[in-house]
């Protein structure tokens, strides 16, 4: 435990959040592994927890039917996995699939949805750097339709 | 015995004259990506080849067809072989694609100001890519290379449309294995097997390993995708003096005369096409240029 809270403390992402938010949040989190092919979550199933990437790459990907499973992004070491336990009605949008062995620390989103609920600048806090995660999957969402290097 | 002097100009005519082409055949076609091809290049007139600087460009004449400005892509300490890499997009580049070895090319140049290479010694380069915007820079990461010692890390950050648009693969793969460079490939798109990164290039900026307050960023790909990657290597605290950008503009006579180029009060073909960021950036803002 005391290892999770320190990793917590020193990740950019919990920067200037409380000692007790952060103790919370440390109360909330667990250490997970995923092989490589390994499902870490499934489209349409309930979005419960978010997890702090380690070591690894992660594939998010959309099933179609002609085509089978389409890579759209991928994140890897430092980077947040997973948003829709923040948003209702807290399902997955798409499945996220190891593309390497990955290791991650994964935090309770129910328990800190519960918390938040109380707790509203924990709640702040934590929107208001998840607004961050989202507005970034945006941008380049919005650039990967550009389709910038199309010949003209 | 003649004792007429030697006419150095009547010998090499183009060494005086910028618009006047110089003779090239062609050594080798090699084609890159389903779109994008390599022509490798000698003087036709035997005499030394052409020496450049990295980021420069030449204009390559397609005899009876017309004129274009490409990028060298090929290695400035191997002066003897010029080498330049195209999209096949319009009727020149479509011309050059249909030539074989032996074919003949008119070259004029190399023309305008190119990447800040030496200049950068003591600092960690980090070089930014976008599809075909990798050719000109290859000239600068092969300087960079020849002068490791000179640099902190270099790191090469490049994005293209999909795995099979990947451009100059089997270097990508060389440079991947090296311990004194740090290669990161991504694709807007993946197909088939691809097990790298997927999403724009931008993306990469944030972890990349390089020290911002020391780093100088070259940077080449279209203009939209420059701009973005400004933006993240600002976010990162990289100096806007310190970011460089490659500019593409319509160039036809190269020196400066014609203004076909002209950007502001500059021109692309004779004050670029490198350009510092912090010079270029109130004219990047106005939309109708």
């Amino acid at each position: 435990m005391e290892n999770l809270e320190r990793i917590i403390t020193e990740h950019p992402f919990f920067a200037g959040m409380t000692p007790e938010h952060l103790r919370l949040l440390a109360g909330c989190a667990s250490n997970a592994r995923f092989n490589a092919g390994q499902f870490v979550l499934r489209e349409g199933e309930e979005a419960n927890e978010f997890y702090l990437i380690r070591h690894g790459k992660v594939g998010l990907e959309v099933y179609t039917p002609n085509r089978g499973a389409l890579t759209i992004q991928t994140l890897g070491e430092g980077e947040i996995l997973g948003f829709s336990w923040l948003v209702s009605p807290h399902r997955w949008r798409f499945d996220a699939r190891c593309i390497e062995l990955t290791r991650a620390i994964a935090l309770d989103g129910k328990c800190l949805r519960e918390k938040s609920e109380s707790d509203c600048r924990l709640g702040y806090e934590l929107l208001k750097r998840f607004s961050h995660v989202m507005v970034e999957h945006l941008q380049s969402a919005r650039l990967q339709l550009l389709n910038v290097y199309e010949a003209h | 015995m003649s004792t007429k002097p030697i006419d150095a100009l009547a010998l090499a005519p183009h060494a005086a004259n910028p618009m006047l082409s110089r003779p090239y055949r062609v050594q080798k076609v090699r084609q890159e990506t389903p779109d994008t091809f390599t022509l490798e290049l000698e003087p036709e007139d035997k005499q030394p080849g052409m020496t450049f600087a990295p980021g420069q460009f030449n204009m390559i004449y397609a005899f009876g067809v017309g004129e274009v400005p490409i990028s060298i892509s090929g290695n400035p300490a191997q002066p003897n072989s010029l080498v330049h890499t195209t999209r096949e997009v319009g009727t020149v580049t479509r011309a050059m694609r249909q030539l074989d070895v032996g074919d003949s090319l008119g070259v004029r140049g190399p023309f305008g100001v190119g990447w800040p290479v030496t200049e950068s010694r003591g600092a960690d380069v980090v070089i930014v890519a976008g599809g075909i915007g990798l050719a000109p820079l290859r000239p600068a990461l092969y300087q960079l290379l020849a002068a490791r010692k000179y640099y902190g890390k270099v790191v090469l950050l490049y994005g293209t449309r999909t795995p099979p648009d990947i451009l100059f693969r089997r270097e990508l793969q060389q440079w991947h294995s090296r311990f004194d460079l740090e290669v990161h490939v991504t694709v807007d798109r993946a197909t088939g097997n691809w097990r790298g990164n997927v999403g724009v290039v931008t993306t990469l900026i944030p972890r990349a390993p390089f020290d911002p307050h020391s780093t100088v960023a070259m940077v080449c790909g279209p203009e939209v995708m420059m701009r973005f990657t400004v933006q993240e290597l600002e976010k990162r605290g990289v100096a806007l003096e310190n970011i460089h950008l490659s500019m593409e503009r319509n160039m036809k006579c190269a020196v400066g005369f014609c203004g076909h180029c002209q950007y502001g009060p500059t021109f692309i073909c004779k004050d670029g096409p490198v350009f510092r960021y912090d010079r270029l950036q109130p004219l990047l803002a106005v939309r109708e240029m």
